[in-house]
């Protein structure tokens, strides 16, 4: 435990403090000094309401996230086989492209591609996230869509090794050209 | 777009040539290069070669604690350091409910604003001299360096302040830089009216700018620009207004949106946002509350729960976004750096195919570039 989070008084287990009638205790006082801790007899308070989700009508699984929290309004994990169809809705809902990127999650054999985007005239942030094998990352891309996602594509090419499908010029973009390398990959060494 | 197969279909001349812009070239404005198939003095296909600054800053982050990682973040847009620490350190008060004190908040606003000035300022100044005004970026300098100078008195550094620290700031600010803010505010006014005769009102630079280079909303949306070029469609996107963070609610203040798309467009919207951020500096001045500048109980050693964190923020180059991934230790599981030049710049491909290449480089000036933005 991290010794400078403080110590809510109250978070220890305390004994209920059980109204005694005034009869059965004549040594202590009913009127104590101590200061009493919250009734306990009162239920938790119920769990937060989910979060709005303003993407609830499209046929993809997204959900309300807490903003304050988590920095986006609305997320969904799908297949890797979707992230066109879900780009291509996204489209139509007028949302534009923020980034691609991936996430090497080494221990479980997975690359995660994490799909941002924002919408231009409101607030709305919409993550989309997709898994796919470690040892033959392959993806469609959705540079057919988003023209935009050209470069972030190469760029998630670049650091993780993903290909993606489709793409019309998967080459080094930000490491040098003959680069055979992929650095964010976990088992990269700096 | 018009590939070139179809141009010389129609007729043109077969003869392109490839014409090198860069890696060196003042009008790349660091080490940008664009790889342009020409038609005589048309671009047929203007490709941007990226990466001659690249320096793995998000690899940086994966093998540093979060402390250490805040010093990188004014190193990406060297221009714009302020803003892009508060990317960072956002992200991480939001994993970890830091409580930021209402001081620190207003005084990250007005170095924000200072600095959002201090680039445009940057941006104005090479702009024309890319146009080849000279005289501009003189002037230019001098109010930047009153800037800096303000800036210098409080954080120690000129250019890459790492001033924001994860809960709050690193210094209070004393009566000398509220007093020397409050006079700059005072000259920069009519200093933005002389700006504007001299150089806004000139006929050269409208011909150079006005109509030249339009960048469709659609086509912004397609790319995911943001910033000053969005705007300069039309779209009145800032994140200071669509997702408030820090004290951005609580001024009144514009977003200038010009409905033109042309480069003249994008240059009226950063000249508009100057006097909008001198607004909102004087009322963070007004209102500037008392207590401390560092959030109570932050922890020593910072270990985010596991999960991601997202912050954006409006930097002076567009929208600026973090992700931070973590997986509960004290170093960051992975750190995304969204860059708004990175997504400005990838349009440029499709909107200066058929372009004369002088008009192209005032559309990429009208873009303001800063290659270590995009290259990371």
């Amino acid at each position: 435990m991290n010794p400078t989070v403080p110590q809510l008084p109250n978070s220890a287990p305390q004994p209920a403090p059980t109204p005694a009638p005034a009869a059965a205790a004549p040594a202590k006082p009913a009127v104590s000094t101590a200061p009493q801790p919250p009734a306990p007899s009162r239920p938790p308070p119920p769990p937060a309401p989910p979060p709005p989700n303003p993407l609830a009508h499209l046929s993809f699984p997204f959900n309300g996230v807490d903003y304050a929290a988590k920095g986006y309004h609305c997320e969904a994990t799908v297949s890797p086989d979707q992230v066109v169809a879900v780009a291509e809705v996204l489209d139509k809902e007028g949302l534009s492209l923020d980034t691609i990127t991936g996430v090497d999650w080494m221990a479980e054999g997975q690359m995660e591609v994490v799909y941002d985007y924002f919408h231009p005239a409101k607030a709305l942030r919409v993550v989309v996230r997709t898994r796919i094998p470690r040892d033959n990352p392959e993806i469609a891309s959705i540079h057919k869509v988003f023209p935009g996602a050209n470069w972030h594509e190469r760029e998630t090419h670049d650091f993780f090794g993903i290909r993606f499908l489709g793409h019309p010029n998967l080459t080094p973009f930000l490491l040098p050209e003959d680069a055979d390398f992929h650095p964010l990959r976990k088992d990269y060494a700096a | 777009m018009i590939s070139k197969e179809a141009i010389i279909s129609n007729g043109a001349p077969s003869e392109t040539f490839v014409l090198n812009l860069g890696p060196q070239h003042p009008a790349t404005h660091g080490v940008l290069r664009v790889k342009m198939t020409m038609d005589g003095e048309y671009i047929v296909r203007a490709e941007p070669v990226c990466g001659y600054i690249h320096r793995m800053q998000e690899k940086m982050g994966e093998n540093r604690t979060y402390a250490q990682f805040l010093p990188n973040t004014s190193r990406i847009d060297y221009l714009s350091a302020m803003t892009y620490t508060h990317g960072f350190v956002g992200a991480v008060e939001r994993a970890l409910k830091l409580q930021v004190p209402p001081r620190a908040e207003y005084i990250r606003v007005i170095t924000s604003e200072l600095n959002r000035i201090s680039s445009h300022l940057v941006w104005w100044g090479a702009f024309l001299l890319d146009l080849g005004g000279f005289t501009p970026l003189l002037y230019a300098f001098d109010d930047r360096e009153k800037i800096l100078d303000l800036l210098e008195g409080i954080t120690g550094s000129r250019l890459t302040y790492s001033y924001f620290r994860i809960g709050g700031i690193y210094n209070d600010v004393d009566d000398s830089f509220i007093k020397g803010t409050r006079a700059f505010v005072t000259q920069m006014r009519p200093r933005l009216k002389m700006y504007r005769s001299l150089v806004t009102d000139n006929i050269i630079l409208r011909k150079r700018l006005i109509n030249i280079g339009p960048i469709s909303k659609e086509m912004c949306r397609k790319y995911g620009a943001t910033g000053p070029v969005i705007r300069g469609s039309g779209v009145p996107y800032d994140v200071r207004r669509v997702e408030p963070y820090s004290a951005y609610s609580e001024f009144d203040f514009l977003i200038p949106t010009f409905e033109e798309t042309d480069s003249m467009a994008r240059y009226m919207v950063r000249m508009e946002e100057m006097a909008q951020s001198l607004r909102i500096i004087e009322q963070a001045l007004d209102k500037l509350p008392a207590g401390p500048v560092m959030a109570e109980k932050v922890p020593r050693v910072l270990k985010l729960p596991a999960g991601d964190y997202c912050y954006a923020v409006e930097a002076a180059r567009g929208r600026f976004a973090v992700r931070i991934v973590s997986d509960g230790k004290e170093i960051p599981y992975r750190v995304k750096l969204r860059t708004p030049s990175l997504s400005n710049l990838s349009l440029f491909e499709e909107a200066s195919a058929g372009m004369l290449l002088p008009d192209a480089l005032a559309l990429m000036g009208s873009l303001d570039l800063v290659i270590p933005d995009i290259d990371r």
